[in-house]
């Protein structure tokens, strides 16, 4: 997030797209529904009429996979009223004119007829966002997990800089993480394109940093991602050993089917975690990590704040922290710098070779009051980005297009599937599904289909079908509910016996490689 | 205390016949609270709207007859304030015997919820004689209400509203209301369902602030009888990545509750129903409790650290002496925390000195 969560009580106009927050952040989205109460005006852009959408002023049931056109459309809008921020524009951004000429082309009208929402509504979503003073954009996975995942963030921050809307206190672009420490993950760089600290890999004086301290020379350009890891797995030349930490692959990834091939044609599969998970059973061998109230650590949340996690209870049986596992398997290859006793002495190393943690250390965030970028010991961290500058001088506009999805519906899968979470349950239900009382409330997973589609299809609520996609197939219970638009289904991939990562994995974000979860034509037939 | 905006005046007040300094537009009761006064409140959350429903909270102001409730009472210039005295202490004893006479259970265990010792910890304070006021009681406990997280006890209840309040000003939902008046108060769902035909989403937050146990943390009070003493350690939940502050509740070895941190920078005081109810996972009896190791029939036997971990390795050192650097790829988590994530990229970079790495942000 580009701005603190406390900020969430303070925009005039909230932007919600691709985030089904009052489900998947819960407490995020009660400071939202402050700043409504205290009068903010809110637009919700998804397909389905999740809660947010109820709580909107306006909401847009755009077609899936649709987003570059509505913002398209909104930035032409903004840009045709005059609402643009001309200061902000001059002093702080690049390219704006080249910008600004290429959305006279695309009027609400046309957005309309791609995102299937009526034009005066895509109108009236440009004018509130100009004039909202200031407007907040909040997105989750809805806007990255498609093929054009990049240009969808792109086009959100074309509407920011176009309206001034960064560096202020309720304003900004919010991604909302969706894993405890998936911004962690990336601050520590375990990403293919970064050292620690977001130091580019192809950059060569960062890479020079990391061989000496490592002690070995790193390649001076980036990895590969892991969809392509998994693409090359048991191929000559390809990926023959993969050490997994905490993570189910072959649950949570597209393509259910190809992932667990991948991971069976390995020679050497290493897998850490709480549980014998779908994924740790393909392993060769597995190591059992303390886990959540058993470990010292640190985190890092949505808004950039390092906290830290204390263990309040033994660890479980014999298992062990994934810092030490990791490193006494490297050591025992004899890798150099695992040596570690404590987290505290990992973390401190981190900090020492990151520049957006230099200012930190284990002792220094006992009271987690510290927001990256801390580049020194005498500065209080950094709730708001871009204040005063961009990291990179300029705010950059980026001229972005509409694309279809990877696949779209034909006559063989005419119906859109969309997929996502659940706020009772929890990504492939290792630790929510083994929590009692939460079966109460979520025991079993259903497709959402909406009343009319209902009818036609001739289904009834309850009543399990087969739904198939070019990948392959499942059995599934239907709810039927208004929840889903007329020819859009929904699902979770929370549930082992309804595995819709079976039928996902179309296409994938050429730039990140970011699978398109969110859109996959399918075919619902009965049984 | 919040921080203070520029324009904010300054004034100044006499309280307990100290001079002191107050920010225009705070109550009589913020002010007092911040000077450790510890004025007596029930229905107070500070969170929430102040509602002046108990009276316990009461002082003398100079000027004015009556006592008032500090809560609601904005603190003027040149008030004078007096948080304690004998009147005020008698006032006060009376209101608790009052509340204390019509419930059925005045000893609540504090697994029961956050907020769940603060009437009891009155009724010790002052010297209040519980059956003063022994005849009709007000209640009507809806125990059977099969939610698994939630006791809904009302026999214990005082019509403080803080667990309706809590509900509409902090979470939104509107889950829960208040129907009739007097003796009769009932705190209820619309159309008097279960909570989980209504909209409430389970946060736990109407427990949290329950001054009673009226409200009761039904997975938490399963320990009630577990010996020895209720430890608290601050961490963070492990669910999405707002990072909400908890305190993880123990006994002995075993985690036995959540309860949030009402000062966590990200939640101040919310949780989820995932934060707030999903964390027995802990000790759950899927836990791997010892390396495995795949045996020639595909099948797993467990076997010792020392054999796994060299087995692990030596698999790793074989597949890079025959394919190379580029054939061993690692990924990380975004569940776990940094100390993971950064040995992680730390195997592979200075193991392998490429940048095969990875985590699950992608899917």
């Amino acid at each position: 997030m580009s701005n603190p969560l406390r900020d969430m009580e303070h925009p005039d106009l909230i932007f919600c797209i691709g985030t089904n927050m009052t489900e998947c952040h819960p407490v995020a989205a009660t400071r939202l529904k402050k700043a409504i109460a205290k009068g903010a005006k809110m637009i919700v852009a998804d397909p389905r009429e999740i809660h947010l959408a109820k709580l909107a002023d306006l909401h847009l049931p755009i077609r899936v996979g649709s987003d570059v056109a509505l913002l398209l459309a909104m930035a032409h809008v903004i840009a045709r009223e005059g609402l643009i921020d001309r200061e902000f524009i001059d002093a702080r951004t690049a390219d704006s004119e080249e910008f600004l000429s290429h959305v006279k082309d695309f009027t609400p009208e046309w957005a309309s007829e791609i995102c299937e929402v009526p034009a005066a509504d895509i109108e009236k979503a440009g004018l509130w966002f100009g004039e909202g003073s200031p407007s907040a954009i909040f997105y989750t996975l809805g806007i990255t997990e498609h093929i054009c995942g990049v240009d969808n963030v792109q086009s959100l921050c074309n509407l920011a800089l176009m309206t001034g809307n960064l560096g202020i206190e309720g304003g900004g672009i919010n991604p909302m993480r969706g894993q405890n420490n998936i911004q962690g993950a990336g601050d520590c760089g375990a990403v293919p394109n970064n050292f620690p600290g977001f130091q580019p890999c192809g950059d060569p004086a960062s890479a020079e940093k990391f061989s000496k301290a490592y002690g070995i020379d790193i390649e001076a350009n980036p990895g590969i991602t892991k969809v392509t890891a998994l693409d090359l797995c048991g191929k000559e030349n390809g990926i023959h050993a993969i050490l997994i930490d905490g993570e189910n692959t072959v649950v949570t990834d597209p393509d259910m089917n190809h992932c667990r091939n991948a991971l069976q044609s390995l020679d050497h599969l290493v897998v850490i975690d709480l549980f014998l998970t779908e994924t740790a059973q393909l392993a060769d061998i597995v190591f059992p990590a303390t886990g959540f109230a058993e470990t010292d650590g640190v985190q890092t949340n949505t808004e950039r704040r390092v906290q830290r996690l204390r263990a309040a209870v033994p660890a479980v049986g014999e298992s062990k922290p994934d810092w030490w596992i990791i490193a006494q398997i490297a050591q025992r290859m004899g890798t150099p710098g695992f040596e570690f006793e404590s987290a505290k002495e990992v973390f401190n190393e981190l900090c020492s070779l990151s520049p957006i943690y230099e200012g930190l250390d284990w002792d220094r965030i006992e009271n987690s009051e510290y927001q990256w970028p801390v580049p020194d010991k005498d500065h209080s961290g950094t709730p708001r980005l871009h204040e005063k500058e961009f990291k990179n001088g300029r705010g950059l506009f980026k001229i972005i297009g509409y694309r279809d999805p990877a696949e779209i519906i034909d006559d063989e899968y005419p119906v859109w599937l969309t997929t996502g979470r659940r706020l009772q349950s929890y990504h492939s239900r290792t630790q929510t599904g083994r929590s009692s009382g939460i079966d109460y409330l979520l025991s079993e997973e259903t497709l959402e289909v909406n009343p009319d589609d209902a009818k036609a299809w001739n289904l009834e609520d309850g009543e399990f079908v087969k739904m198939a996609s070019r990948r392959g197939e499942i059995q599934i219970k239907v709810r039927v509910t208004e929840q889903s638009p007329k020819g859009t289904v929904f699902a979770s991939f929370s549930f082992a016996s309804v595995p819709v990562n079976v039928l996902t994995g179309g296409g994938y974000d050429p730039v990140t490689q970011t699978a398109e979860l969110k859109v996959c034509p399918v075919r619902i037939s009965k049984l | 205390m919040n921080q203070i905006a520029d324009n904010t005046r300054i004034c100044t007040m006499t309280l307990d016949g100290d001079d002191v300094k107050f920010c225009e537009g705070e109550t009589i009761y913020e002010v007092a609270e911040r000077h450790s006064k510890e004025v007596p409140t029930l229905c107070y959350d500070p969170r929430l709207e102040a509602f002046g429903a108990c009276r316990l909270c009461v002082v003398e102001v100079e000027g004015i007859r009556n006592p008032v409730a500090s809560c609601t009472t904005k603190a003027t210039e040149g008030m004078i304030v007096r948080t304690k005295n004998d009147t005020l202490d008698k006032h006060r004893t009376t209101l608790l015997e009052m509340v204390a006479s019509e419930n059925r259970n005045n000893t609540v265990d504090e697994l029961a919820g956050y907020a769940s010792q603060e009437l009891g910890n009155l009724l010790k304070r002052y010297p209040v004689l519980p059956g003063r006021f022994a005849g009709k009681k007000s209640g009507n406990s809806n125990t059977d209400d099969l939610n698994p997280f939630i006791l809904r006890d009302y026999d214990n209840c005082i019509s403080c509203y803080r667990c309706v309040r809590v509900c509409a000003e902090q979470e939104g939902d509107h889950a829960i209301n208040v129907m009739n008046r007097g003796f009769d108060t009932q705190i209820t769902t619309e159309f008097g369902n279960d909570l989980r035909d209504s909209s409430c989403t389970f946060c736990g937050q109407c427990v949290a602030t329950c001054p009673t146990g009226a409200l009761t943390d039904k997975k938490a009070i399963r320990a009630k009888d577990t010996p020895g003493e209720v430890k608290k350690t601050r961490s963070v939940c492990i669910y999405c990545g707002v990072g909400c502050s908890i305190d993880i509740l123990t006994k002995g070895d075993r985690v036995v509750g959540i309860q949030p941190a009402m000062d966590g920078p990200a939640n101040e005081g919310a949780l989820c129903v995932k934060g707030q109810y999903a964390f027995d996972f802990v000790h759950h009896p899927d836990r791997l409790t010892k390396p495995l190791i795949r045996q020639k029939d595909g099948t797993f036997r467990e076997a010792e650290w020392d054999e796994a971990l060299q087995k692990a390795a030596e698999g790793f050192l074989k597949v890079r002496e025959k394919h190379g650097n580029h054939a061993t790829y690692g990924i990380a988590s975004g569940r776990a925390p940094h100390e993971a994530a950064y040995s992680m990229q730390k195997f592979i970079r200075a193991g392998y000195g490429t940048n095969y790495i990875d985590n699950c942000s992608r899917a």
